[in-house]
């Protein structure tokens, strides 16, 4: 590939990345503890479940949709996988369990924006309540917790010295690339979100894709749920609060058009480590939450700012 | 403008290019697709930036920031692609970004409406400035996007193939308007494909070619062969190629085919090697025809037979596995991805075919994306380029692409040579002949009837979704044909 073209299709996340790189520098120049293979893995392990449903989004965001249910459906599939786990289910059969219900509210998502023409982010806001909502009600707003020692090593366990979750989180993400990049799902998912109008007219069933996109991303929640239930030896109804914003977030730094039509996995790994990085960093350095906050909806804002002084620049 | 240099990533679109512009004048701007003259339009109204060069306007040095500031210069553009709020009332429409106010903030919609209604009533359009935009036709966008740059101080005005959509009592009306402005001292830049509009309406013209500039006539010394030739760097012996195909069975027949509203009782057939010409105005239901064949509208009644069979086309995905291409008019709309490649765009109806269990098999995308490059001269750096960056003419070579690669064999064409450029239609005339030739039906729907009459085997006239003619190539003629059409038979 010619330089030119290298430069237009992957400068966004060499973007992306580049800022990575610094805000790395940057902390391991203000705290040593930050550079340390234990602290970097920790960044990783945290950051995996937000990374992972991240992926959903993306899928959802270069359809030009948006998905604002993911955190509650993580609650909502993370209380039915430990109650069924609970009741002594073997534990391959509860986690196909938990990924259904998460695929269901997603694939109900996917019916009611495609067949009811409803528009995502209110047909996902509904969602978003429906399903904590169930989550609550099934556990009587209780926790369920307990789990065998096998089921944790999804959370605590290593392979080789590397956390389970980080294993789980980069296989989807090999997953999710080769899909978008080389599977017939994942040019017609870019065609869709490009213009859905031609897309339909080139015989495409802009129904049905849609609503396994919706799936999809349901799915992956369901997936964030079992590493965090079994993280925390506890599902809990109202676990996966503000997931959704940050998993938006992630994608949205890593380029991911909210137009649709455009975006990129590895853009969204990279901006989901950035909010993970940020956040470990300034909790190394004592900074109070609440001034987290503030320069994480900031980092946001700014990465948005340069993607767009970036495309005008490239037109 | 003198010397003005743009880049775009992997093209030079505009090489030391210069264009003076007298007051008062109809200035027409000729060239091929990415010639370079949408981009050189641009630049003036303050879309793009120019990389080099000078522009003087009154003699004076300028420089353009950006579309607001071309706007304060007195610089008003009319884009080829419509720029309207479509739910916004045309009179809204026409004064958005100046609208009168009855205190700061506070709109004066009763003056803008009236005011607006004064321009449209100048113009000789009967548009209620009530109407929204949403509910015009094609053409009637177009006038109100003409009422709009009138509505403020313009010194120069740029129309980008005003009438490419328009039908004849429209062009009129536009051509009229045109002069009364001249009389204004308005200067006028207009670019066009059409070479009798030159001829009527321009008084000098300048010749681009693949970004460079040719030369600049004055219209009554030059000849249309000349321009012709100054254009795309060669002699073009005819305009229409016409080549009989042998004309074969019957490959689709439609009988009595009914949508709601738009197109009633129609029945037509088609053969293989043979183009079926549609005429009629805009409104006449022959979009919704064939947006109704290609299973993207609704059907109340009536049936379709595809190599003799009855079959229900309820999707596009149906009409695609029937052997059928639409070529959509609307091709930014409803063609083409913009932001996918090239390749992409030409293999998307035929992905399966590419994809082995869902996996694409790049290789083999890449040889067939190639092989309809070469085939149809499709000018682009490469064939992952997103086609958002190439020109119009190329963009409608890569949809043309995409059903060839599909091996359609029926193929509908809706105004195939909207707003492209001589060398580039001529092109996709030959193209339309090889396809006959190998025993595709083709239906050709097209406003311009010197292309309709050139190129068709047979030609049908529509009027308010009917009928209302159908002649063969040898009897029919432009009277004909637009008697039919406005029903005065």
């Amino acid at each position: 590939m010619k330089r030119r073209e290298f430069i237009i299709h992957y400068g966004r996340q060499f973007g992306t990345l580049l800022g990575l790189i610094g805000l790395c520098v940057v902390l391991w120049i203000l705290t040593p503890h930050f550079l340390t293979v234990s602290n970097l893995l920790n960044v990783a392990q945290q950051t995996s479940i937000n990374a992972i449903i991240a992926v959903g989004l993306t899928f959802v965001i270069i359809t030009a949709g948006i998905d604002l249910s993911v955190g509650s459906i993580l609650a909502f599939s993370g209380v039915v996988l430990a109650s069924v786990l609970r009741a002594g289910c073997p534990i391959a059969l509860a986690m196909l369990v938990g990924l259904a219900v998460g695929m269901m509210c997603g694939l109900l998502n996917g019916v009611l924006i495609s067949f009811g023409r409803i528009p995502p982010f209110i047909s996902t806001l509904g969602m978003m309540s429906v399903a904590r909502g169930s989550a609550l009600l099934y556990t009587s707003g209780r926790p369920i917790s307990g789990f065998s020692e096998n089921f944790r090593f999804l959370a605590t366990g290593k392979i080789l010295f590397i956390p389970a979750p980080v294993v789980i989180m980069l296989a989807v993400y090999l997953i999710a690339y080769f899909v978008l990049n080389r599977t017939k799902f994942g040019r017609y998912t870019y065609a869709i979100g490009g213009n859905e109008e031609a897309a339909i007219l080139s015989g495409i069933n802009v129904k049905l894709y849609k609503t396994m996109v919706y799936g999809i991303c349901g799915m992956l929640s369901a997936l964030g749920a079992i590493i965090l239930t079994a993280r925390l030896n506890s599902a809990q109804p109202i676990a996966g609060m503000m997931y959704e914003l940050d998993a938006i977030a992630a994608t949205v730094i890593g380029g991911t058009s909210l137009m649709g039509g455009q975006g990129s996995v590895i853009g969204t790994l990279i901006g989901a480590f950035i909010m993970g990085v940020l956040r470990n960093g300034l909790n190394l350095l004592g900074v109070s939450s609440f001034f987290q906050q503030v320069v994480i909806g900031s980092v946001i804002i700014v990465a948005v700012l340069m993607d767009m002084a970036l495309k005008k620049q490239r037109d | 403008m003198r010397d003005v240099r743009k880049t775009f990533p992997g093209v030079l679109a505009l090489d030391d290019v210069c264009l003076e512009l007298r007051k008062g004048e109809v200035h027409i701007l000729l060239g091929e697709n990415g010639a370079g003259k949408s981009t050189l339009m641009k630049i003036l109204s303050g879309a793009y930036q120019k990389n080099d060069g000078q522009i003087f306007l009154d003699g004076a040095e300028i420089e353009i920031r950006n579309p607001r500031h071309a706007r304060d210069l007195g610089i008003g553009i009319i884009y080829q692609e419509f720029i309207l709020v479509p739910y916004l009332k045309v009179g809204e429409n026409i004064f958005l970004g100046h609208e009168p106010y009855l205190l700061p903030g506070i709109i004066d919609q009763k003056r803008m409406l009236q005011a607006a209604q004064v321009i449209l009533d100048d113009l000789g359009v009967e548009i209620d400035v009530r109407t929204k935009v949403v509910d015009l036709g094609v053409g009637e966008q177009q006038l109100v996007e003409v009422a709009k740059a009138l509505s403020i101080e313009t010194k120069i005005l740029i129309m980008d193939e005003p009438t490419s959509a328009l039908t004849e009592q429209e062009i009129d009306v536009l051509f009229a308007a045109i002069g009364k402005l001249k009389a204004k001292g308005v200067s006028i830049i207009y670019i066009s494909h059409r070479m009798d509009e030159l001829f009527t309406i321009g008084d000098r013209v300048t010749v681009l070619r693949d970004g460079r500039f040719v030369g600049t006539h004055e219209v009554n010394e030059i000849s249309r062969a000349e321009l012709i030739r100054e254009m795309v760097g060669r002699e073009l012996n005819e305009q229409f190629p016409k080549q009989k195909a042998v004309v074969g069975e019957e490959l689709l027949r439609v009988e009595g085919l009914s949508t709601r509203g738009m197109v009633s009782d129609v029945s037509f057939s088609l053969r293989r090697g043979e183009v079926l010409g549609i005429s009629g105005l805009l409104g006449s239901g022959r979009t919704e025809l064939a947006s109704a064949l290609f299973g993207a509208g609704k059907i109340d009644s009536g049936s379709i037979f595809v190599r003799g069979r009855h079959c229900h086309i309820r999707s596009p995905r149906a009409a695609i596995d029937l052997g059928l291409g639409y070529l959509t008019e609307d091709r930014k709309s409803r063609g083409l991805i913009l932001d996918l490649s090239v390749k992409d765009n030409i293999c998307l109806p035929s992905v399966n075919r590419f994809s082995r269990f869902g996996i694409m098999q790049a290789d083999r995308e890449e040889e067939a994306a190639g092989r309809y490059r070469r085939e149809l001269r499709i000018k682009t750096p490469s064939l992952n380029q997103k086609v958002v960056y190439l020109s119009g003419g190329n963009q409608q070579k890569v949809i043309l692409g995409k059903w060839l690669c599909l091996e359609a064999e029926i193929l509908i064409f809706d105004e195939p040579t909207r707003g492209i450029d001589v060398g580039a239609k001529v092109e996709i005339y030959q193209l339309i002949n090889q396809l006959a030739a190998r025993g595709a039906g083709i239906i050709m729907i097209s406003s311009e009837l010197p292309e309709i009459l050139g190129m068709s085997d047979r030609i049908l006239v529509m009027s308010r979704g009917k009928i209302v003619g159908e002649f063969s190539s040898a009897e029919a003629t432009q009277e004909k044909i637009l008697h039919c059409a406005l029903g005065e038979n």
